[in-house]
């Protein structure tokens, strides 16, 4: 199991590596490096420091290593437009983001997979049908639209709840979270709400198919030919053998609902990651842009890592087989 | 109609079944699996249910347990069982009885078990489902089930998952939770089809000697009648989703009275002459979708005539032999 | 249960396919609502009052106006104007045409690359296999959108940069199965068959393999169009597609954006409704596709 677990990690240590040679090449390979680092509005003298400072002159190799050096402590260089290490930007913004999404995905399942399990109970009632049609709509609306449209109805006709920006912050480990409060919620409902969107119809079909396969399943009428009332065999018998798929789902969408979160930021104007990378990308602070993309690739690959230890909790045909 | 095919001087049947049909209403028509089934067994007897694939025969496993799903009901007929009809149970009341006093073993044992729920969860379950007992009790009735069955070492054994499991294991594990209370009835669909021989005799030796011991009655339903042979007291041939032909097995086997059971006879291997072409009977098993009227075997059969465009009633010759055919193939030994 | 059913009537494959589809009714309005818009869009400079993309049509002081008014060009703005003075109906159609010829378009790449590599790495096998496969499963694990970020990002805005960066990220999608469906059809006798024959490998693969890969291929290939049509409109959401002149529906949505709060809903919402009844049909008619090519529904 160890061995196992160490070679995952070191699986995912070059992954990282791929990251940062594109990142490196995508900065200082593609494109001029000088006109990418060196703030636009410097004059020649300037760039000159600057070029020596940053080693441009310097082999390209050598460049990497630098980098690679820069990355392994922290240092991705200071945004154009804020003047401060962009590692800390992105930092700073990581809560805002990360709660949208941990709620997003939360949602997902919460609400995914009971009408899930319902649809494939009782795939002929109109209800169901209801669902699955909603879900074929749940993920073929583009978020961003459905956003606005969000902010049209309840912020604007109904006016029940604000249209844009993240709420009051209370601090939790030293960092500020708003769904603390009660104000921060409400600011949180409908981004949240329009993130989940897509992962709750994935969920609920995913669901939907497990549940309609598992229950042709033997062994369920096998339980049922043991007497069990139909609820154990649902939520025991049933439920436990379509986890092992769906939470495998849910954990790597974890990863590209975080990519996402750019749109619906930028929608609703919560300062997080994701919208300060936008502006970033169309002021062409790149620094800023490379710490992001450091940053999310790592959040990524540790999504990753968790679902597959998941995954081993969860099937025991998997653990025990040892790895 | 008399439908009691048991010897008058036995005791009463644990399960009899009388003139059961169940069908499936289909978009392309209805299929007639079940199409005028009537058997009994009597406590610690081994009734042998033998047919063909398609017969209907794990349909009316099914049908005596209750779990027909839909588009599939039964249409008619009784299921007797203690004195009530279970076809006329309430499914609260059905759940009472499955696993608790009617149970039921399944073909294929990689299927049957839950892969990912341990085997003492799937045992104490079917404790719980029918009696008030503490998790310890459970557990100890779930390990003395396997013992029964000869599974080595069942401590371990309960805390492992299928699995880990042989198939021949994972069948014993299925028996055990079958016996778990002590049901009045068994039913066995095909049960050691999916295992090799070895272990198909084996099994087959343990379940007779425990039905024996604890008085259950067995339905075992097959296709091979050499298992029956070996297993059973009684015999019920089934074609085409009817009963054609019921009797005492060494009776049957000896004097088969249908043309259907004496092809079947001798179609095994065994009984046909080495370097002669291997019997057959002719022709292909009807669709159960488009069945003609009248004897369902009459087109394969040589001994079929006008009379037989009307179907036979499933007839008691004599006290345990009973007959659906107005052509025997033989006289019925007296 | 043996039930053995006749059927008398000859059934070429083709004609089951259309029955089969036509068992949904959903599909076959997805189709038709499909079709309709295609028909839309190719006839756009027909059928619109005007070109949305020439400047010198647009006069900015009919900017802004609802659904139903008249414009100073004597004809009836139906949807109403955006805040450059388009008209919203000509603007949806003509964006229409440049969402479904992006979406398609990097679509058919895609793909043409993503099962080429996919045969020929089902083919090759070896370790040219799992070094293609490699990289599939690491351009899979990256969500669409950071692809597409980073690429644009990088390289720029613009149509072309688009359609590039969908291409990138669609490939992947399909080498994996059609490899998948390769490595079973590789096994069958016909292969052999033409490989006895000694026929060239370009020629095994595509006149041989390709079309027995062809189920998985249009499957995909109709969830992959629906799926580049929304990024598409996302990326130009977010000011990173296509330029501001000739905008496709993603900017049409984006310049409605600051006339929300202010009540002048049409700016966003009839574009976006354009995307989403395009993106429902084609899912629509990609979700009956896969059920009817299923192989494991054996009808």
């Amino acid at each position: 199991m160890t061995t196992w677990f160490i070679r995952r990690l070191i699986q995912a240590v070059f992954v990282m590596l791929a990251m940062t040679v594109i990142v490196f090449v995508g900065v200082f390979g593609i494109g001029d490096p000088i006109e990418i680092l060196i703030s636009p509005e410097a004059d020649q003298a300037e760039r000159l420091r600057a070029i020596m400072a940053l080693g441009l002159d310097k082999p390209l190799w050598e460049q990497y290593l630098v980098f690679l050096h820069g990355v392994m402590h922290g240092d991705l260089g200071r945004s154009f437009v804020f003047n401060e290490p962009s590692l800390r930007l992105i930092a700073q913004r990581m809560p805002a983001t990360l709660e949208l999404a941990i709620t997003a995905v939360l949602l997902s399942v919460v609400v995914g997979i009971p009408l899930g399990l319902y649809a494939g109970l009782y795939p002929d009632a109109a209800s169901s049908r209801a669902i699955m049609a909603g879900s074929i709509l749940g993920f073929s609306l583009p978020t961003f639209w459905v956003g606005l449209m969000f902010i049209m109805v309840f912020a604007v006709q109904l006016g029940w709840l604000p249209s844009t920006g993240r709420g009051e912050t209370a601090s939790l480990f030293g960092v500020q979270w708003s769904f603390l409060t009660v104000d921060g919620l409400r600011h949180m409902i409908l981004p949240a709400l329009n993130l989940s969107l897509f992962n709750i119809s994935l969920v609920l079909r995913l669901t939907r198919s497990g549940v309609r396969e598992t229950v042709l399943m033997d062994y369920v009428k096998f339980a049922r030919a043991k007497g069990l009332s139909p609820r154990r065999v649902i939520f025991v018998h049933v439920l436990k053998n379509i986890m092992i798929p769906v939470v495998t789902v849910v954990g790597l969408q974890f990863g590209s609902t975080i990519a996402f979160s750019v749109v619906t930021e930028s929608v609703f104007a919560w300062p997080g990651m994701g919208k300060l990378i936008i502006d970033s990308i169309n002021v062409l602070d790149r620094p800023v842009i490379v710490a992001y993309l450091m940053m999310v690739v790592l959040l990524f690959i540790g999504a990753n890592l968790v679902v597959d230890i998941l995954y081993t909790v969860l099937d025991p045909r998997v653990r025990l087989e040892g790895r | 109609m008399n439908f009691s095919t048991l010897p008058a001087q036995a005791a009463a049947p644990a399960l009899e079944v009388r003139d059961l049909r169940t069908h499936f209403f289909m978009r392309a028509g209805v299929v007639r699996a079940v199409d005028g089934v009537s058997f009994a067994v009597a406590p610690g007897q081994v009734l042998g249910l033998v047919g063909e694939s398609g017969s209907g025969k794990s349909v009316t496993g099914f049908s005596v347990i209750g779990l027909v799903d839909p588009p599939g009901r039964i249409t008619s007929g009784a299921v007797l069982f203690r004195g009530h009809d279970l076809t006329k149970l309430s499914e609260s009341e059905m759940r009472a009885l499955r696993g608790n006093r009617i149970a039921m073993i399944f073909q294929d044992p990689m299927m049957t078990l839950n892969p990912v729920l341990r085997i003492d969860t799937q045992m104490t379950e079917t404790v719980h489902a029918h009696v008030k007992v503490s998790n310890a009790e459970a557990r100890a009735r779930a390990r003395d089930a396997l013992g029964l069955v000869g599974i080595p070492s069942p401590e371990e054994r309960l805390s492992s998952y299928p699995h880990q499991f042989s198939g021949g294991m994972r069948q014993r594990v299925a028996i055990a939770i079958a016996l778990l209370h002590r049901p009045d009835v068994i039913i066995a669909d095909e049960p050691t089809t999916a295992l090799d021989v070895t272990i198909q005799a084996q099994i087959l030796f343990e379940v007779q000697k425990l039905c024996a011991t604890q008085g259950t009655a067995l339905i075992w339903i097959t296709h091979d009648l050499s298992v029956v042979a070996g297993l059973a007291d009684d015999i019920a041939v089934m074609y085409a989703g009817r009963i054609v032909e019921t009797g005492p097995v060494s009776a049957v086997l000896d004097t088969p009275l249908h043309p259907y059971t004496h092809g079947l006879i001798g179609s095994v291997p065994s009984r046909n002459k080495r370097g002669t072409r291997l019997r057959q009977i002719p022709g292909m098993t009807p669709s159960l979708l488009n069945l003609e009227p009248g004897c369902a075997f009459r087109a394969r059969c040589v001994r079929a005539t006008e009379a037989c465009m009307v179907e036979p009633e499933l007839a008691t010759l004599m006290p345990g032999r009973a007959l659906r055919c107005f052509h025997p193939q033989n006289e019925v030994a007296a | 249960m043996s039930a053995v059913l006749d059927r008398e009537r000859v059934e070429t494959p083709f004609r089951r396919f259309v029955s089969q589809f036509s068992e949904s009714k959903l599909a076959l309005l997805g189709l038709a609502v499909m079709v309709l818009i295609i028909l839309a869009a190719i006839f756009a400079s027909w059928i619109t009052p005007q070109n949305p993309y020439d400047l010198a049509q647009l006069d900015i002081m009919d900017g802004r106006l609802p659904p139903g008014s008249v414009s100073g060009g004597g004809f009836t703005h139906l949807l109403g104007t955006d805040d450059q003075g388009r008209d919203m109906y000509s603007g949806i159609l003509y964006g229409l045409r440049i969402s479904l010829i992006v979406g398609v378009g990097s679509a058919i790449m895609a793909g043409a690359i993503g099962s080429s590599l996919g045969l020929l790495s089902a083919y090759v096998g070896g370790r040219a296999d799992s070094a293609i496969m490699r990289v599939v499963d690491l351009q899979l694990s990256f969500p669409a959108i950071l692809v597409a970020l980073i690429i644009l990002a990088f390289l720029g805005k613009g149509v072309l940069n688009v359609v590039l960066a969908l291409v990138i990220v669609e490939w992947a999608y399909y080498a994996r199965p059609v490899r998948g469906t390769a490595l079973v059809e590789r096994r069958r006798e016909y292969i052999e068959a033409a490989e006895c024959l000694a026929l060239s490998r370009s020629r095994i693969l595509f006149r041989h393999l390709l079309p027995n890969c062809l189920p998985p291929l249009i499957v995909i290939g109709t969830q992959q169009v629906a799926r580049a049509i929304a990024l598409e409109a996302t990326l130009s959401f977010l000011g990173l597609g296509v330029p501001i002149t000739e905008p496709s529906l993603g900017l049409l949505i984006a310049n409605g954006y600051q006339y929300m709060l202010s009540g002048k809903y049409w700016i966003s919402f009839y574009p976006g409704i354009a995307l989403l009844v395009t993106i429902v049909a084609i899912n629509l008619v990609g979700d009956q596709l896969r059920d009817v090519l299923n192989p494991r529904l054996q009808r």
